[in-house]
């Protein structure tokens, strides 16, 4: 039987003022699975991810990773995790391939293996031409690579990172997608915390949410997509319209004479759209979601306002 | 994490602490050498030359084990404290607490970085007295026994106070006034026959006096506390540092929420 990459049972977290961060969250993270942690600001996943990593104690529950209970078999459980935090926490003055020597010397590989995984890794995430720099030498971006390439120096079988595009610039974002999904084709598991719910939509398989500490969705992907009762279309038109439009029962509204708005709800069919606006001689360029589907769903779970798009 | 394992993030550990204070030698093993040139000229040379001798040597052969000594205590402690609370401060302590080393090791490595940069002190020291008396050894095995051990407490207490420290100020607070007059009133300067039975009492509640006598003993042969109870302190302060900092870390005081 194959273990979960991650299990949590009756997690819960009270902090010194009370605050209640997590209340009795049950989770698994199938191996090799690529899983969205999602929840608004304070909810619970930064505390969730700090236990799991031994950063934050936690008051009561079970957490094991890749079958190893963190409380018992501690070693065992943090040799198969890496993690990249939220915020930049190197020694600003080591140079860049020194950290990450020193980061697969904790876990106990030899000089020699120590020194080959860190070049391979910083061959990997194009950072070998600096590794004689210090992070403070080193943009935003490429710190958030060293950050990933530290926690991958040991070869976990479970990534956890918690919102490593943040910040960052689209170009590098795409090549840190691009990365992540390379990691999770080698078998690795990964679990991410991200804002860009785009991102999560994206990459993930299976997505959890968290709110006020509680775990309130815990499915598949495309299961939480197909929970979305309408969806809102931007259609950009060749020409204006001029006379009101026969849609039957799709409702839309003119942003202007060239752009249309439409709800699609559920059942109903892009191709339907497009056969009616055929008929009426209207020609579209292009299209796009008004909002991230995720996103949409995200707020109506989680209870949070809508924000002007 | 076999053992193996163990002493290669031990090693590890060690290695970082070493090269962070070698690095930077010019404030961390330097400033030492330069302090002491200067006690052995003013205290040595040319106030020592007019208080004669202590128990059969010169002023100056007197002092020179206690200096070197109080190049050790204030350097094995500053390395602990202040690498301690750098690495949380910059949060890079994450590093280890998220990596498979048991705590034990993590304490270990920060307790032998301050004893390796209070020995090289030790050593600069040593070479620096060598300029102005002749320094004589009555045991080596004593005066390694009695460095290693002096070092290897305070590096431990510089660790405690660097788990608690929450400011940089925190960090000089106990060097300053609790840990530099429990050293100079530890023996370095006097012989405590020197003092009043009162002074003398309250002397001995000063652990710094051990370390002082005992490693005088290595070097000259005499001492004013028997070797056995001097050797007692040091390794019993040093279990119960080591295992309060052990206890400190293991429930994450100051870097755990």
């Amino acid at each position: 039987m194959i273990e979960p990459a991650l299990s949590i049972k009756s997690l819960s977290k009270t902090y010194r003022n009370d605050v209640v961060a997590l209340d009795g969250v049950d989770l698994e993270v199938e191996t090799g699975d690529f899983f969205a942690l999602l929840g608004p600001n304070g909810a619970g996943k930064s505390t969730l991810i700090g236990i799991a990593t031994s950063l934050v104690n936690k008051s009561a529950g079970q957490v094991r990773i890749m079958g190893h209970d963190i409380d018992t078999h501690f070693s065992q459980a943090k040799s198969k995790v890496g993690v990249v935090p939220q915020e930049f926490n190197f020694n600003k003055f080591q140079p860049v391939l020194e950290i990450l020597t020193d980061q697969a010397g904790y876990f106990g590989m030899g000089r020699r293996a120590a020194r080959d995984a860190a070049e391979q890794c910083l061959h990997q995430l194009n950072l070998w031409k600096r590794r004689k720099q210090t992070p403070q030498e080193l943009s935003g971006g490429m710190n958030r690579r060293l950050m990933i390439a530290r926690a991958l120096v040991h070869d976990p079988e479970l990534l956890i990172l918690d919102e490593p595009t943040a910040g960052v610039d689209i170009e590098i974002r795409r090549s840190i997608w691009d990365l992540m999904r390379r990691i999770n084709e080698d078998k690795k598991t990964i679990i991410l915390t991200t804002h860009y719910l785009e991102e999560a939509e994206r990459l993930c398989r299976n997505i959890g949410i968290i709110d006020h500490g509680r775990i309130i969705v815990n499915t598949s992907m495309r299961k939480l997509l197909e929970k979305l009762k309408e969806e809102s279309f931007i259609l950009y038109l060749e020409g204006p319209v001029t006379a009101p439009l026969d849609l039957e029962d799709f409702s839309y509204k003119l942003l202007d004479a060239y752009t249309l708005e439409v709800v699609l709800s559920h059942g109903k069919t892009l191709h339907r759209l497009f056969d009616l606006l055929n008929r009426q001689a209207v020609t579209v360029l292009s299209i796009r979601n008004k909002a991230n589907r995720l996103e949409e769903l995200f707020l109506t779970l989680t209870g949070q306002s809508v924000e002007p798009s | 994490m076999s053992p193996s394992h163990q002493i290669i993030a031990l090693r590890t550990l060690v290695a970082k602490e070493i090269r962070r204070f070698v690095r930077i030698w010019v404030q961390t093993i330097l400033p030492s050498a330069i302090t002491v040139a200067l006690y052995f000229l003013i205290m040595g040379k040319f106030i020592g030359s007019r208080i004669g001798g202590v128990d059969g040597y010169s002023y100056i052969e007197f002092i020179a084990p206690g200096l070197i000594m109080l190049g050790i205590i204030s350097n094995s402690y500053a390395n602990s404290v202040s690498s301690f609370y750098s690495c949380k401060f910059q949060r890079h302590i994450e590093e280890m607490l998220v990596s498979s080393m048991p705590n034990y090791i993590i304490v270990l490595g920060f307790v032998l970085g301050g004893v390796a940069r209070g020995l090289v002190v030790g050593v600069a020291v040593t070479l620096t007295a060598m300029f102005f008396t002749r320094l004589q050894v009555h045991s080596l095995t004593l005066v390694i026994v009695t460095a290693t051990l002096t070092a290897a407490l305070f590096s431990t207490a510089g660790l405690i106070n660097g788990i608690f420290a929450k400011s940089f100020d925190d960090t000089s607070i106990i060097p300053t006034f609790v840990l530099m007059p429990l050293t100079y009133l530890g023996g370095i300067f006097f012989s405590i026959d020197m003092l009043p039975d009162f002074w003398q009492g309250v002397s001995q509640a000063n652990p710094i006096l051990y370390m002082v006598n005992g490693f005088r003993l290595g070097i000259l042969g005499v001492s004013d506390i028997d070797l056995s109870v001097a050797l007692a302190v040091m390794i019993g302060l040093l279990v119960v540092l080591f295992l309060l900092s052990l206890y400190l870390l293991t429930k994450g005081v100051g870097i755990r929420s």
